[in-house]
């Protein structure tokens, strides 16, 4: 039956044990770096494809706007620009609410997309529904207003889920203003 | 015994879920929609046959006084494994079941079948007991996360067939999540009676 | 103003039994009567925020050596060693304290809660007072966790006290013990849903 509990032996088998693990873990985790990389970058390129005109490459860039760095991504069809895209995280009903915002080379929203959320199922967690997220398709923020129609904007809110709606425009609209300060640095490179 | 009814008594007599009461925290979290819980309920399965499987192996060796710290460390062991291929073969579902893939670990239903069943008995039976127990655990969660989501999001299996206006939102939150399962509870009394 | 925040948003708006569902095993085993409630209850504060700022400084060192797939293992461990750890320095220094919370400790290793909060502090990004979502600094992650664990206590004691009051009911007899417990729990979440929205 089991091994006698002495000092030696229990010393023994827990370092054993917890060698083997590492070690195995260690194995694993190495050979699993790379699909685990590549499974995050074949997400971001979908979502990527999702909010922006096509593009043949995307490259990311920080830009930091009010002290916050913000993950941007430029994409471009041999070497003009074709739009921008930004990750935009604001604060929803029940927590954080991570947009990607993507922008076309004139300014306008081309599309967005949920990124990650911990809406309300059922109520909040509707953003995602293209009816919702549709609005701001092909949005242009210098002829519409990127509120929702209870603060005077154009934007139909999700029934019964007031915030999340005003936090997805926030979350838009600090994605337009992360805009202006990407452009605008571009600008001064050329 | 035999080696069938090893399998069916995880499934019945000895539900984890329904008779036990064991491994509450996930089987109440993880079951928004029937896919859901059958991930997470696959998930645990395997964690618990490999476990069931090691301990059964490396038990002799084990002194009496550290076997619960060694239990801990090949579960976490397997938990972990599962979290980096989860990561990445399957990302969407992780995401989905979240913190609830490492919490894992602290399934009373792991621990637990290691004490009371794969220290004592051969690889193979505990292999057995693994996929019975699984099993239970997987059924139970499908059949919650299925009657939360057709009560609360009016769809099975993802197929939406109840239009969003006549759908009871509760039962997707978590006051439905504890409703839902003192009923099955009950009705899971009176069947097995 | 942000500790308040976090404070409110801990007990209250993400209850950890009732929202999270963390600590569910417990809270139905030792639910029915408020002494044992109040006893497991301060078993789990105590070692929530002690666990969670070992976990916190350790998973700094993980971070350090690139190891952190080891998290699962080194914070599991750690627990049951701090909880074991904890039993022994009681026993020696308030035998009163223990003889109240000792029969408590050894369940509470596996207390997901407490493995929860310990992966949730070093894992998820919170933020308050429509800041930009950030990982929590070691203060605020200790305040966090002190706070989950009083949330968790709260609806620990209200549930008892709710069972207390059950038990003189007349229940269905299919309905009695844990099933009527569970409609009950629900019904609590219920309750404690009015506060979502509240703080974030």
């Amino acid at each position: 039956m089991a091994a006698k509990s002495s000092f030696k032996n229990m010393t023994l088998c827990l370092l054993t044990i917890c060698l083997v693990c590492s070690a195995l873990l260690a194995l694993v985790s190495h050979l699993t770096a790379e699909p685990i990389a590549d499974a995050q970058q074949k997400k971001t390129k979908a979502t990527l494809a999702q909010v922006l005109p096509d593009f043949e490459k995307a490259e990311s860039e920080v830009v930091s706007m009010d002290g916050t760095d913000f993950v941007c991504y430029t994409a471009s069809v041999d070497t003009s620009v074709v739009g921008y895209a930004i990750v935009s995280p604001v604060i929803g009903f029940g927590g954080t609410l991570e947009l990607m915002v993507g922008f076309d080379d004139a300014g306008r929203v081309w599309s967005t997309s949920v990124l990650s959320h911990n809406e309300t199922p059922g109520l909040g967690a509707n953003c995602t529904d293209p009816s919702f997220k549709g609005q701001f398709d092909r949005f242009d923020p210098a002829e519409k207003v990127l509120q929702v129609r209870k603060d005077g904007g154009h934007i139909d809110a999700i029934t019964a889920s007031t915030i999340t709606s005003r936090a997805y425009c926030k979350a838009v609209e600090q994605a337009c203003r992360v805009y202006q300060v990407l452009t605008v640095k571009e600008e001064s490179h050329e | 015994m035999s080696k069938l009814s090893i399998i069916t008594k995880g499934i019945v007599k000895e539900n984890p879920t329904f008779v036990l009461l064991l491994g509450m925290c996930p089987t109440l979290a993880t079951t928004t929609s029937a896919i859901n819980g059958m991930s997470m309920g696959l998930a645990t399965m395997a964690v618990l046959i490999f476990s069931n499987i090691t301990i059964s192996a490396i038990a002799r060796f084990i002194p009496d006084k550290v076997r619960i710290p060694s239990y801990i460390v090949v579960i976490a062991t397997f938990v972990t494994l599962l979290q980096l291929l989860m990561q990445a073969y399957v990302p969407d579902i992780y995401e989905t079941l979240g913190l609830f893939i490492p919490l894992i670990v602290v399934n009373c239903i792991i621990l637990g079948r290691a004490e009371a069943f794969a220290n004592k008995n051969g690889v193979v039976d505990s292999a057995l007991d693994g996929i019975g127990i699984g099993l239970g655990f997987t059924l139970a969660l499908t059949l919650l996360g299925l009657v939360r989501e057709v009560l609360g999001s009016g769809s099975l299996f993802g197929w939406k067939f109840i239009p969003s206006e006549y759908n009871i939102l509760a039962f997707v939150l978590a006051p439905g999540a504890f409703i839902v399962l003192a009923y099955l509870l009950v009705l899971f009394k009176k069947v097995t009676k | 103003m942000e500790y308040l925040f976090i404070i409110i948003s801990a007990i209250f708006v993400n209850n950890i039994l009732l929202s999270q569902f963390l600590g569910v095993c417990p809270f139905l085993g030792v639910s029915s009567k408020i002494d044992t409630a109040v006893g497991m209850s301060g078993a789990v504060c105590f070692v929530i925020t002690l666990a969670t700022v070992v976990t916190f400084l350790l998973n700094k060192l993980l971070l350090l050596f690139q190891i952190t797939y080891l998290q699962t293992i080194v914070f599991i461990l750690v627990i049951a060693a701090l909880v074991q750890m904890v039993e022994i320095v009681l026993k020696k220094i308030s035998p009163a304290l223990y003889a109240a919370l000792g029969i408590f400790l050894p369940l509470i290793t596996t207390n997901c809660a407490v493995l929860g909060v310990a992966l949730n502090v070093v894992t998820k990004e919170f933020s308050f007072f429509g800041g930009q979502p950030h990982l929590f600094n070691l203060a605020e992650a200790t305040v966090y966790a002190f706070a989950t664990a009083v949330g968790y206590g709260l609806a620990m004691i209200l549930f008892a006290g709710l069972r207390e009051h059950l038990s003189l009911n007349k229940v269905p007899e299919s309905f009695k013990g844990v099933p009527i417990a569970l409609v009950t729990a629900g019904l609590l979440a219920l309750a404690f849903m009015g506060f979502s929205g509240m703080v974030y």
